[in-house]
């Protein structure tokens, strides 16, 4: 295939991707913006008011990068892990591997696939979030960078995911036990200075951690890392990952008989 | 001369150990309309599939138009069209949403699949059902949707797995016609089907696998050749009491009182039914037992289970 080509496939694929997660919007958009309205009504608002300053903020406004970060990775994990593996489940998968559509425009379409749903709901909350607190933003180019990246390498561990399932059950291992415990531990509700010693240490060993404190410093300008170490750790996941999945790709496993 | 299709020693060994390709060679010139045929578990999904790179082969050499699939998997992949024994799209999206995604894997932008789409989907009447959800559509019509989609980006070659399985007369007869139209405006066509009256109707090469071989690849015309017996069922006016010996012909009475008689070839009708006559018995109607193909494909099957010592397992 040609250039122009390759591209048509691209986008061809991040257009079912974007239909598929608009089409069962009540499954996929809402539930983010009613979870984090809680959020912020119970932990920025009650809460929030008792507890005072967290890292010289409002707690509302801590923990707002914290929410965004949150959803985004759910999401962007969510709509790679369940849209690959129901294609791979129903066979639809098939309409791809027929095609001269290289692996790595697969990969790409679905991660963008993936951003797509991840940063809209990202957006979203944001959205909901100035209906609590105001945000003004401290590097927006900071912001900007982190988020799509995150966006994406969790995207690309949907999609390793995916690939590795066998049943509807291994889709929801990871986020259960992986996904949601290291984001809640990632400094989302909290700073770490918070912590005794030997937890900091322990919570630096969590890349999440990374992300969202490169996130809270691209809009507040504080972190408990060094922004510019979290996004090097987001490349080299990245960088990572992109190798695994093309990898498994190539050999084909549990895609291709 | 170009071969559409070329198979050289393909084998194939699932990762549970199962050979269920032991050495495939096969040859469909360009325009062909080729029957691959075989009773259930023969090989045949496996041997498309590997063409269409749904299944990795273990050995052998595949190439489509000169593309090999080892060398040149996109270009043989351009040319290749394909419907699947199992419905595979996704049950949600809508029916024009497939076949135009579909041609978006090929790179045909948006505003010529939609027109390809249109052309096919109307050709084979789902035009109406376009804004439906695919799992809204009759199995007969998401046979068609697969056709449609394998056609979108017009390929040279289309293949398809048991294409008429689940589709009544009216609906099958009028696939044919849509077969035998496209082959006509030179789309090479495979099939594998399990109505042997489909292959007789429209194939002019037939090859016949069985247990991962191919036992025999030959023309339609050799293969019906070689039919030595025809077999027909003969309806009586009187109710036939025993089946009567006839001089020079194996006859019985089958499970409805029709006398089912065999006749070698060569031998002619005439003199069966002069021997008739002689008895006193009156033919009100006559057929013949089974489709011609299919009788040869039976005892073909049977003598090859038999080499094989495998008997038993053969296609009812
Ligand atoms: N994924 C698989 N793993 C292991 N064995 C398989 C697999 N797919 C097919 N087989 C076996 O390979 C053999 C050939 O199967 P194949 O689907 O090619 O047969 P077929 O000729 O298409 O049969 P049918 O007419 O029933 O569609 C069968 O014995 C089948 O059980
Ligand atoms: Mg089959």
């Amino acid at each position: 295939m040609n250039l122009q080509g390759l591209w048509v496939a691209f986008t061809t694929i991040i257009v079912r991707e974007v239909r598929r997660f608009t089409r069962i919007w009540p499954q996929t958009l809402l539930p983010p913006a009613v979870t984090m309205t809680l959020y912020f009504i119970i932990f920025g608002n009650l809460i929030g008011s008792r507890i005072g300053e967290m890292g010289g903020y409002d707690y509302m406004q801590f923990i707002v990068p914290g929410l965004i970060m949150m959803s985004v990775i759910t999401n962007s994990y969510s709509n790679v892990v369940s849209s690959f593996f129901s294609m791979k489940f129903q066979r639809s998968i098939e309409e791809l591997l027929v095609s001269p559509v290289p692996n790595w425009i697969i990969l790409a379409g679905y991660v963008a696939g993936g951003m797509a749903r991840g940063l809209s709901i990202g957006l979203i909350v944001t959205v909901v979030s100035l209906a609590f607190t105001h945000l003004s933003i401290h590097n927006l180019p900071m912001v900007v960078i982190t988020v799509f990246l995150t966006s994406a390498l969790f995207s690309l561990g949907g999609f390793i995911n995916a690939m590795l399932a066998t049943k509807f059950d291994d889709i929801s291992i990871v986020p259960t036990f992986v996904l949601t415990p290291l984001t809640y531990l990632g400094g989302v509700f909290y700073s770490i200075q918070l912590l005794p010693d030997f937890w900091q240490g322990v919570s630096m060993a969590n890349p999440i951690l990374y992300m969202v404190n490169g996130f809270r410093y691209g809009i507040l300008g504080v972190s408990d890392v060094n922004p510019f170490v979290s996004l090097g750790m987001i490349l080299v996941f990245i960088t990572i990952l992109t190798a695994i999945s093309l990898r498994m790709l190539a050999r084909g496993k549990g895609i291709r008989h | 001369m170009t071969h559409a299709l070329e198979i050289e020693g393909l084998t194939k060994t699932y990762s549970d150990g199962f050979r269920a390709l032991r050495g495939i060679n096969l040859n469909v010139r360009e325009g062909d309309f080729f029957a691959l045929l075989g009773p259930n578990g023969a090989g045949k999904s496996t041997t498309l599939g590997i063409v269409c790179s749904l299944v990795n082969k273990s050995d052998g050499r595949v190439s489509v138009f000169g593309h090999d699939i080892d060398t040149d998997l996109a270009g043989a992949k351009l040319n290749l069209g394909v419907v699947p024994q199992e419905f595979n799209f996704n049950q949600f999206e809508k029916v024009l949403d497939i076949v135009t995604t579909q041609a978006g894997y090929y790179g045909i932008s948006l505003k010529k699949a939609r027109q390809s789409a249109e052309k096919y989907l109307k050709k084979l009447g789902l035009w109406e059902k376009r804004d439906s959800p695919a799992r809204m559509l009759s199995g007969g019509m998401k046979r068609r949707l697969m056709i449609a989609r394998a056609l979108v980006h017009e390929p040279r070659l289309l293949i398809l797995d048991e294409p008429t399985a689940g589709v009544d007369i009216e609906l099958r007869r009028s696939m044919w016609d849509f077969l035998e139209e496209m082959n006509r405006q030179g789309t090479t066509i495979i099939l594998t089907t399990h109505y042997l009256e489909e292959a007789e109707a429209m194939c002019r090469n037939i090859a016949i696998i069985d247990h991962g071989e191919i036992i025999r690849h030959t023309s339609k015309r050799d293969l019906l050749k070689q039919l030595s017996v025809e077999t027909f069922l003969l309806d009586t006016e009187e109710p036939l009491e025993s089946a009567p010996s006839l001089d020079g012909f194996n006859c019985k009475l089958d499970s409805e009182g029709s006398l089912e008689v065999e006749v070698s070839k060569g031998t002619g009708l005439n003199s069966l039914f002069m021997e008739l006559e002689k008895q006193g018995i009156k033919v009100v109607s006559m057929r013949t037992k089974a489709n011609r193909l299919e009788e040869l494909f039976v005892r073909m099957v049977e003598d090859n289970a038999q080499d094989a010592g495998k008997v038993g397992e053969v296609m009812a």
